[in-house]
């Protein structure tokens, strides 16, 4: 039950003594994001243990991308604070591996799948340096490692929807990081994308990686990840996917507009002395 | 009649005179106009590929007309001191009130969560109109505001190498900057959101971006004007898009279509009176865009068009070959493929056109076709002979056909009627590592023709019978 715990009461979890000698990949607490004041996420509170493979999982808008860039800086907090690996992320940054989803850009764009691979190595590059012969090695490695080298030449628009997701890991890749966060790397993309993908992910995560994964399958979700983040922009539960990938969850966390509204109610009820 | 011939001659003659002195920049004038433009051309051709990428080409729009009012404030400040207007003062005010323009659209669109399109055309509108009014209050305030309507339509002609030197700088500033930021400019303008995780300044970098469009509008102010500056920043990287689809040939590809359209439209508007030179400017990128857009080895409509009739006309070839394979397969008259390929027997076209249902006149297209290429003999009585090349390339064919009929058959449960049609659209597009899987899929090792496993073909006709 240690990482077990639902959004109604999201204090601190009791790390025990070990697991403070293994760096904690992620850590939330007490997010609150919104956009134009409309609440995304609400009061978050999060660790993700080492070498876990994370599905976060939740309705449309339920805040899941909105948690990944939240990691990254990307949007502004309202309040709380994130911490990767014990620091503030612009510390840890080349540590981090983040993956957009792949409709986020114009792959129209005039370039091949290495030169937008190698771009995964611009942030550990610097200001005004170029990408050099090593860094083409490296993209060239990553690219074959999610097996398109043969396309590495290729001009991106001519790419299909699983090549370009693969490029994007291949991206990924190259950056050498020690958390990855996907958004939706399996969003329409073929069967043996989505395997290799998998595969991927369990090699990352037997290197000691963490892999933090927005995904919309529940089918899947067993079988693919060992943690599991329910989200509907509270937390409903997180913790491993043998313990909160119960049916009572998964109703909270898509039938939860309707619950919230009895909650109100019922709270608003007490409030003026009626009688629940 | 006879004077009026006399004096068009000697108006071309005038004119060609006019040209020739210009082509050979006998001129200093023209020297100095020309070499102003081409700099500014190659500046704005070199920058657009990063405004059309980056998506922000309308906010350049928005800046160039947000420079006017600038340039009719700057003038009546210096009237009100009592001095002679100075070309750096308009500029700078130019760049100010451009600049305004620019952070007013960011302003509606972040601040007041006004939409992008609504943001452009409000500002757009607004710092014009304030610009025209306040160029007519200029005109009217006594100073000599002769030259200020230039910025509008741009005239080259008026350059000093002073300005040649303007036109210098900036370009100096944005090859400087684009050179030194390629690969800062390239992953914003690709994936801004990886630029923020890896920690980017996009926002700084953004700011870069528009304050070098603010550069090279405010240069190119009196080549081209406010109005149709934005065309020779757009427009030629447009054109190099459709040669290219790579970044690294599109930046000076653009840049050098730039330099081309700045100096043909040069030319046009000194050799033709009252020809404004931003206007011709603009529709010589133009022109280069037209021909781009029809030619361009990338992009271009004939390419492709080129590329999709020969695919069509390689489908009817495999077509007929393969009828004349089934053809000669039902009377069991296929040639033996081993040892020495003799050619076909002679195949009837007329009863081809009748097994298949094709149109005569098509199929005699095709025949010719395939004759030329030494696949087949056609001879002049309707009547068609593989040669032993085209039986190869034909049982090939067939072969490929069939892989696939049976794939579908066999794993994709395609019933026996579809599968006919269904491989025939898709055989087109196989690659040979397709087909080796297929093979390989089918436990079809040996390269031979398969069974045939459809019936359609073996219907006995008439003159088999």
């Amino acid at each position: 039950m240690l990482f077990n715990q639902t959004s109604s009461t999201a204090a601190a979890i009791e790390t025990p003594a070990c697991e403070l000698l293994v760096e904690r990949p992620l850590s939330v607490r007490d997010v609150t994001v919104a956009y134009h004041r409309k609440p995304v996420l609400w009061n978050l509170s999060l660790d993700i243990p080492a070498r876990s493979l994370v599905g976060i999982v939740g309705p449309n808008g339920a805040g899941k991308s909105t948690l990944l860039k939240t990691v990254v800086d990307m949007v502004p907090r309202i309040s709380g604070e994130v911490q990767v690996f014990g620091q503030r992320y612009s510390k840890a940054r080349s540590r981090v591996a983040y993956v957009p989803q792949r409709e986020t850009v114009d792959w129209d764009f005039p370039a091949t799948a290495l030169d937008v691979v190698q771009m995964g190595t611009y942030g550990q590059l610097g200001w005004f340096r170029r990408a050099g012969q090593a860094e083409r090695q490296r993209a060239l490695e990553a690219l074959r490692q999610m097996e398109i080298e043969h396309l590495a030449t290729r001009q991106i628009s001519q790419l299909s929807g699983g090549q370009q997701q693969r490029t994007f890991l291949a991206r990924a890749l190259v950056q050498r990081a020690d958390l990855y966060l996907m958004d939706e790397p399996f969003a329409a993309v073929d069967a043996s994308t989505e395997r290799a993908i998998v595969t991927l992910m369990r090699v990352l995560q037997t290197q000691g990686k963490t892999i933090l994964v927005v995904h919309h399958d529940l089918h899947t979700v067993p079988s693919y990840f060992d943690y599991l983040v329910l989200l509907n922009t509270r937390l409903v539960a997180a913790g491993p996917t043998s313990e909160v990938f119960t049916e009572d969850n998964l109703q909270k966390t898509y039938g939860g507009k309707l619950t919230l509204l009895e909650e109100v109610g019922e709270a608003m009820r007490l409030r003026d002395g009626g009688s629940p | 009649m006879m004077a009026s011939g006399l004096s068009a001659v000697v108006a071309e003659l005038a004119l060609s005179e006019a040209l020739w002195r210009i082509v050979w920049l006998r001129d200093y004038n023209t020297r100095i106009v020309l070499l102003g433009t081409v700099l500014l051309g190659l500046a704005a051709g070199q920058l657009g590929v990063y405004l059309l990428l980056r998506r922000r080409v309308l906010i350049g729009d928005a800046i160039s007309h947000a420079t006017l009012p600038g340039v009719a404030i700057a003038f009546l400040w210096s009237v009100s001191l009592g001095q002679e207007k100075s070309l750096g003062l308009l500029l700078f005010g130019a760049a100010v009130s451009g600049s305004l323009g620019g952070m007013a659209v960011l302003f509606l669109r972040h601040a007041a969560k006004i939409r992008e399109d609504a943001a452009l055309g409000i500002v757009l509108s607004v710092f014009f109109g304030a610009g025209v009014v306040l160029l007519s209050i200029a005109q009217q305030s006594g100073g000599n505001a002769a030259g200020l309507e230039s910025f509008i339509y741009g005239k080259a002609a008026a350059m000093t190498s002073e300005d040649v030197w303007l036109c210098g700088a900036a370009a100096a500033v944005v090859f400087l900057t684009t050179g030194l930021l390629g690969k800062e400019l390239r992953i914003l303008c690709f994936d801004s959101e990886l630029a923020r995780s890896q920690g980017w300044p996009v926002l700084l970098l953004d700011a870069l971006l528009i304050g070098l469009v603010v550069v090279v509008t405010v240069v190119g102010l009196q080549a081209v004007g406010l109005i149709l500056i934005i065309a020779l920043l757009v427009t030629p990287a447009s054109s190099a898009r459709f040669w290219t689809h790579d970044l690294r040939l599109m930046l000076p590809l653009s840049a050098v279509l730039g330099a081309i359209s700045c100096t043909a439209g040069t030319i046009a508007s000194a050799t033709v009176d009252k020809l404004p030179s931003g206007a011709a400017i603009v529709l010589a990128a133009c022109a280069l865009f037209m021909v781009s857009f029809a030619f361009g080895t990338q992009r271009g409509v004939w390419w492709r068009l080129t590329r999709m009739w020969e695919l069509r006309r390689e489908q009817d070839e495999q077509h007929l070959l393969r009828a004349m394979v089934e053809h000669l397969e039902a009377r069991a008259a296929l040639p033996s493929l081993t040892g020495e390929l003799k050619s076909s027997e002679p195949v009837e076209l007329a009863s081809l056109i009748q097994e298949r249902n094709w149109p005569l006149h098509k199929v005699r297209r095709w025949a010719i076709r395939l004759s030329q290429k030494n696949l087949v003999v056609f001879s002049g009585d309707g009547r068609l002979q593989l040669t032993p090349r085209g039986l190869l390339r034909a049982v090939e064919y067939v072969r490929e056909h069939r892989l696939l009929e049976r794939y579908l058959m066999e794993r994709a449960s395609a019933h026996v009627s579809q599968a006919d049609r269904e491989a025939d659209y898709l055989e087109h597009g196989l690659l040979p590592e397709h087909l080796a899987e297929l093979s390989d899929a089918l436990h079809e090792k040996v390269p031979q023709l398969p069974p045939n496993p459809h019936p359609h073909d073996i219907e006995p006709t008439a003159d088999s019978k």
